[in-house]
């Protein structure tokens, strides 16, 4: 049977998330952010496994999603440290005296919460609704997705007054009530990113490890043939959608506060795309591979970009090539492989003989 | 506000319209025709654009009386410097990707990012200008407050050009018969006797030759930088997909439908409200006619 191989898969899982709540203790205050602002962006690297690795939706706007949470965030950041009757300096340079509604809004927290969800939800919704159900999809629909994020990078560098233009929103000192630059608080952002990339994760896999995942890989190997079936897959390609833009939603409000900044630079096409090679290295399908491919390539990014800032483009040009080329399954195929490999024979042959026929 | 602000508001739109159409028609004949996604594309087109500069200096240095006429010997080779590019990529990373359009984005978005960093380590990454040559630089006095310059024209005129070449090459040769017939049916070309692997090197290089004369003719409008291609690529997707893949026809309609439409609303409102006016446009026609506006019959189901 395979349920020993899940247990023992689940036990590794359950020792790595240890391991990582564990982290503030080893760890210095600024590895510790830098991990946490991973763990944050794994979030969204797991929606759009959902819907790209089992769904087969290939969604080049998910950077829009994580900056409309991340951009709410921002709002409520900056302005819930202004006075009453003040407005952020670059609103007032460009002779904007009241607060506009959204803003407004993000001075509560509870209320920036509700956005954080909502606003990704809605957006999504309304788009996958008009998308799909005119069953635009495959390539087309990657392509639509890169145009909304090409808008949403101009709007967000020009609504100057709104945004903060083209420098974005930065300058953040406190959050809730507590400052940024406090300890405490930084474990606390942190051990709340892995909170939620945890429950990301469970919510994810019971998602798709039941009747109702089923029936999105069946949209991903044969949508026609589902349809004949009698199911309205437009009506699950909105709602998987819908759900990976509120991950990305969450990512984008737990990444801003620990890196400090949200600028247009971040919703535009280019990080769109570097999203999608996260999952693709970790290995499309497998929620893990996600996780695991966020961090590999953040930090090979940290890492390079710092010593070596022109290898940057080079490395990740090349590695999307060679991934697409060499390594279609991501890690996750490469550690399979490797893990059937070392397995002693007798293991092999036990397994063969277990399997159901 | 008057008429001739708007007649030339109008050519304005026509000219980037042409532009956007010789990258769209690259992509339509790749995209369409092939089902590939060529992210690097725009990247092909710097390059088409970077060669104008090249030979521009070189003339410039070597022969300076012929200099005015250096861009004239910079149109044949940026497309010959663009289609040994798309033939490199074509044989090196394309040729194992042929029926999977996602998987071909990606790895060429990863082509795209190593030719910016290319261009960045060659050319620097501030912006190079090409000098426009004497002959192009006054204008067309229509009337007193009409002036239509001669470079837009030219580029206009150069556009219905290469499409009138394009056509005549898919429908009036022996290699562009064999290119529509691998594209429609490839095991049965196969069986006729076509040789489909050099056809797809073939095609794939022509595409990408024609964003080489974007290139071109993009130079003469504005400066040239590493990154100047991704501000084209989206565009230029849109368009075909607006037009509808696999007819060329499409990606004609669909450049000066959409070129136009945004010169327009970004005369009466602002460029950022011209782009999303745009993409709100696009995503409800195509709620109307999902496939664009010439849709390409097939009874296949997918």
């Amino acid at each position: 049977m395979t349920m020993p191989s899940i247990n023992k898969a689940s036990a590794l899982l359950i020792l790595g998330f240890v391991g990582l709540v564990c982290g503030p203790l080893v760890l210095s205050g600024f590895e510790m952010s830098l991990l946490g602002q991973f763990l944050a962006l794994a979030i969204l690297a797991i929606g759009l496994d959902v819907i790209w690795g089992y769904t087969g939706i290939l969604s080049l706007g998910q950077s829009v999603f994580f900056g409309l949470g991340g951009y709410v965030m921002a709002m409520y950041l900056e302005a819930s440290s202004l006075q009453p009757g003040q407005v952020p300096d670059f609103m007032s340079w460009s002779g904007v005296t009241q607060l506009p509604l959204v803003w407004q809004l993000a001075r509560h927290f509870p209320l920036t919460i509700a956005l954080v969800i909502g606003v990704p939800w809605i957006v999504a919704f309304g788009l996958g609704f008009l998308i799909f159900r005119s069953r635009i999809k495959g390539v087309y629909f990657s392509i639509l997705t890169q145009a909304l994020a090409v808008v949403a990078a101009t709007l967000a560098v020009n609504r100057q007054n709104f945004t903060g233009g083209s420098s974005g929103l930065t300058g953040f000192t406190q959050i809730a009530g507590a400052s940024l630059y406090a300890h405490a608080t930084q474990v606390a952002l942190y051990e709340v990113s892995l909170l939620a990339l945890g429950v990301a994760y469970l919510l994810a896999w019971r998602l798709c490890h039941s009747p109702f995942g089923r029936v999105l890989v069946a949209v991903r190997d044969g949508e026609t043939r589902l349809r004949f079936f009698g199911y309205d897959p437009a009506a699950f390609k909105t709602f998987v959608f819908a759900f990976a833009a509120v991950l990305a939603g969450i990512s984008g409000a737990l990444f801003v506060p620990q890196n400090g900044i949200i600028a247009p630079a971040q919703l535009g096409v280019a990080p769109a795309i570097e999203m999608v090679i996260w999952v693709a290295i970790g290995g499309r399908g497998t929620i893990v591979g996600a996780v695991v491919g966020t961090l590999f390539v953040n930090y090979a990014k940290f890492y390079l970009s710092n010593h070596y800032p022109n290898a940057w483009l080079y490395f990740v040009g090349g590695l999307f090539v060679l991934v697409v080329l060499v390594m279609p399954e991501g890690l996750a195929g490469i550690s399979r492989r490797v893990l059937k490999h070392f397995r002693s024979p007798e293991a092999r042959s036990h397994d063969q003989g277990t399997e159901p026929a | 506000m008057d008429g001739a602000i708007f007649v030339s508001q109008l050519f304005n739109g026509l000219s980037s319209a042409s532009i956007l159409l010789l990258m769209a028609l690259g992509l339509a004949i790749i995209f369409g025709l092939m089902g590939v996604i060529n992210m690097a594309h725009g990247e092909i087109m710097t390059a088409g654009a970077y060669t104008a500069y090249i030979v521009e200096g070189a003339v410039t240095h070597w022969a300076p009386a012929l200099s005015t006429y250096a861009f004239l010997a910079a149109l044949p080779l940026s497309f010959l410097v663009a289609a040994v590019l798309g033939l490199i990529v074509e044989l090196t990373v394309i040729r194992h990707l042929y029926g999977r359009p996602l998987e071909t984005l990606l790895a060429t978005w990863g082509v795209s990012l190593i030719m910016q960093q290319g261009f960045r380590s060659i050319f620097g990454s501030n912006n190079v200008s090409v000098t426009t040559p004497t002959w192009l630089r006054s204008a067309w006095h229509v009337t007193t407050n009409l002036d239509l310059p001669y470079v837009r024209i030219f580029i206009l005129v150069f556009a219905a050009v290469v499409v009138g070449g394009v056509f005549a090459y898919l429908y009036r040769t022996r290699s562009g018969l064999e290119i529509r017939a691998v594209m429609q049916n490839r095991d049965m070309a196969a069986c006729l006797g076509v040789a489909t692997r050099k056809i797809d090197a073939l095609t794939f290089a022509l595409g990408c030759g024609l964003a080489g004369l974007a290139g071109c003719a993009l130079a003469l409008i504005g400066p040239i930088g590493p990154t100047t291609g991704q501000a084209y690529i989206v565009d230029s997707f849109m368009v075909v997909v607006t037009g509808g893949v696999g007819k060329v026809i499409g990606a004609v309609v669909g450049a000066f439908a959409i070129g136009e439409l945004q010169s327009t609303f970004e005369f009466f409102t602002s460029a950022t409200a011209g782009k999303v006016l745009i993409f709100v446009l696009i995503i409800i026609f195509l709620n109307i006619r999902p496939a664009g506006i010439f849709p390409s019959r097939s009874r296949s189901l997918d």
